[in-house]
């Protein structure tokens, strides 16, 4: 009796010790992947305010000496660094309004209206979400800027374009940004699970589906419509590819494209590009501490959803 | 009454088009069209001053002999999905078991882990330029002297090292969501049954979350094949061609080389595709197949 008893501590003790060393174990584990997420923006912060000569040299994790003058050579002698800033802004800014209200009215429309070929609409958009982008790159190239068929269609009294020729223009990153699958499913889903009751009321009072939508329908549906905007935001702000195609002069540059094509010209000045990069970090940044609780929702939203 | 409801159904059917316009316009323009001109595109040669010419396979069968092609875009897409999609996954699903834990600082690890996937791919990549150079932090820290970027056997392990770095907070945070949507008397049933903490990791975990698994698992592969921004500023495809990978290729070909080939670069655009279907497709059979004996 005493015997087993003995041996029943034993095992408890042991798991004991188990459980907490796992627990440290486990501790360590994210405070060291803490410290390494970190890491990157740190020594960018910590090398933009020190001297362009000092950018490989020690010490490494103060800015010792401290100075303002890559901030100042920035913004003061390259005179396009405000204009890519601007840019930016301005392109995201019109995306992301674009891209939520499409997206709302098209995800309120797949969940409530009935119209012909809803379904069949629909499963298309669910398919164009497994479809790799990289595949329809080359043509919508050719759709923003000369056109699908050279020189336009002829029909006699004049010619049908079929391109925008929107190369180097801001719209012609922002156009095909608008609207996109994932934006519409996620609306979708959001709006099906969503209570009739009150449209229905508002319906009932005389106001049509215009009315009930831009008053009723998306004032309720706000969470959602910041989770859409900050994931369209972010997503258009560090937007590469698209841009680099689109946008050819240093004047329509975005900050992403302004900021590599800065490194080839200004290698040397690599304390002047960090410095640059802060500006393209620290607005993203803000957003994400603000909105914090919207990013993990739109993550719980992307992940759990389509699983 | 019959033609009220009629009119009734119409105005709906017309709202329900007016509602879903824009992005349909958007959807047929970018989507539609786009996909059928570039499988069209792809039997062409097209070098954007005179019209694509219709050049039946030959396109397809260019890049199938293609020296850059062969030898290195398509062994390295595979090394680089090969070698990202497992670390990556696995990675994030052993931090989000740690997160899952209740320990303290829960919210803040969540938060930093977080910061590297906000940070835009150019800007993380001038950073690792950075970190990464020959005086540069990482041989400060280290004691090494190795020139990361320029030695075509390094180069691409740093590409592949900072994208699990940049991704893995995310997906950790999609298993985190899927590992706190496990009903706790799962666990409380198996531990009557004395299952221990491994047992359970295996035999509830991991099936428990198979279709989260799947959907890091698809979203990792789909992006691993398309990996563009990164290899663009960090080596644009060099040294010797050591970080040329399959998207790169199509883009090289397309907009960068001093012979632009529009129709080769599509072909090569479709075989990507079906690349990626097919491994995609793949995936779900074995992701989902294999618990299918111990599930239900």
């Amino acid at each position: 009796m005493a015997v087993t008893t003995q041996a029943q501590t034993r095992v408890y003790e042991q798991t004991v010790f188990f459980d907490r060393l796992r627990k440290y174990l486990f501790f360590a584990m994210l405070a060291f992947w803490a410290v390494l997420s970190v890491a990157p923006l740190y020594f960018t912060l910590v090398f933009s305010f020190k001297p362009v000569a000092d950018i490989y040299t020690p010490p490494i994790w103060a800015p010792i000496p401290f100075t303002l003058e890559n901030y100042q050579t920035i913004l003061g002698t390259f005179q396009l660094f405000p204009r890519w800033v601007w840019n930016s802004v301005f392109i995201s800014v019109i995306v992301t309004i674009f891209r939520v209200l499409f997206c709302a009215m098209a995800g309120y429309a797949f969940a409530r209206i009935e119209f012909p070929l809803k379904n069949f609409w629909f499963n298309l958009l669910l398919i164009s979400m497994m479809m790799p982008g990289v595949v329809t790159l080359i043509p919508s190239f050719l759709i923003i800027g000369p056109g699908l068929i050279r020189g336009g269609i002829d029909l006699g009294m004049f010619k049908l374009p079929t391109g925008f020729g929107l190369i180097d223009n801001p719209w012609g990153v922002i156009l095909p940004g608008m609207a996109d699958a994932f934006g519409v499913f996620m609306m979708t889903q959001f709006y099906k699970s969503f209570p009739k009751e009150l449209e229905e009321a508002a319906m009932m009072d005389g106001s049509g589906r215009w009315g009930t939508f831009f008053r009723i329908v998306l004032p309720i549906s706000q969470t959602r419509l910041i989770t859409l905007a900050l994931l369209t935001f972010q997503g258009a702000w560090n937007n590469f590819m698209w841009p680099l195609l689109v946008l050819r002069s240093p004047e329509q540059f975005t900050l992403p494209i302004g900021l590599q094509w800065f490194r080839g010209e200004y290698y040397t000045l690599y304390s002047v590009i960090l410095a640059g990069s802060i500006f393209n970090t620290l607005p993203i940044l803000i957003i994400f501490f603000v909105f914090q609780q919207y990013f993990v929702r739109s993550i719980a939203a992307t992940g759990s959803k389509e699983g | 009454m019959r033609a009220r409801t009629d009119r009734r159904k119409i105005v709906e059917a017309l709202n329900g088009y007016l509602f879903i316009s824009p992005w349909l316009i958007i959807f047929i323009i970018f989507s539609l069209i786009s996909l059928g001109y570039a499988v069209y595109l792809s039997f062409t040669e097209y070098n954007l001053l005179r019209p694509p010419r219709w050049w039946g396979l030959e396109g397809y069968q260019r890049v199938l002999e293609d020296e850059l092609f062969l030898a290195k875009a398509l062994p390295n897409t595979f090394k680089y999905v090969l070698i990202v999609v497992p670390i990556q996954t696995f990675l994030s699903l052993v931090l989000a078991f740690a997160m899952d834990q209740n320990l303290r600082f829960q919210r803040f690890f969540r938060t930093i882990f977080y910061l590297p996937s906000v940070t835009s791919s150019v800007v993380i990549s001038l950073i690792f330029i950075w970190i990464f150079a020959p005086q540069g932090i990482f041989n400060q820290i280290t004691g090494l002297t190795v020139n990361w970027l320029d030695d075509p056997r390094t180069a691409f392990y740093v590409i592949m090292g900072m994208n699990i770095f940049t991704t893995s907070g995310t997906l950790m945070l999609i298993f985190l969501t899927g590992l706190q949507d496990i009903p706790l008397a799962v666990y409380e049933a198996a531990e009557i049954d004395g299952a221990n903490g491994i047992q359970k990791f295996f035999y509830i975990t991991i099936p428990m979350l198979r279709p989260v698994i799947f959907f890091v698992v698809t979203v990792g592969v789909i992006g691993c094949f398309q990996v563009f921004d990164q290899i663009y500023v960090m080596t644009a495809g060099g040294p010797l061609d050591s970080t040329t990978t399959i998207t790169y290729l199509i883009y090289k070909w397309a907009f960068r080389d001093t012979r632009i080939q529009m129709g080769q670069a599509s072909a090569l655009a479709v075989i990507l595709t079906l690349i990626i279907l097919a491994v995609t497709l793949l995936q779900r059979k074995v992701i989902e197949g294999s618990g299918s004996g111990t599930e239900r």
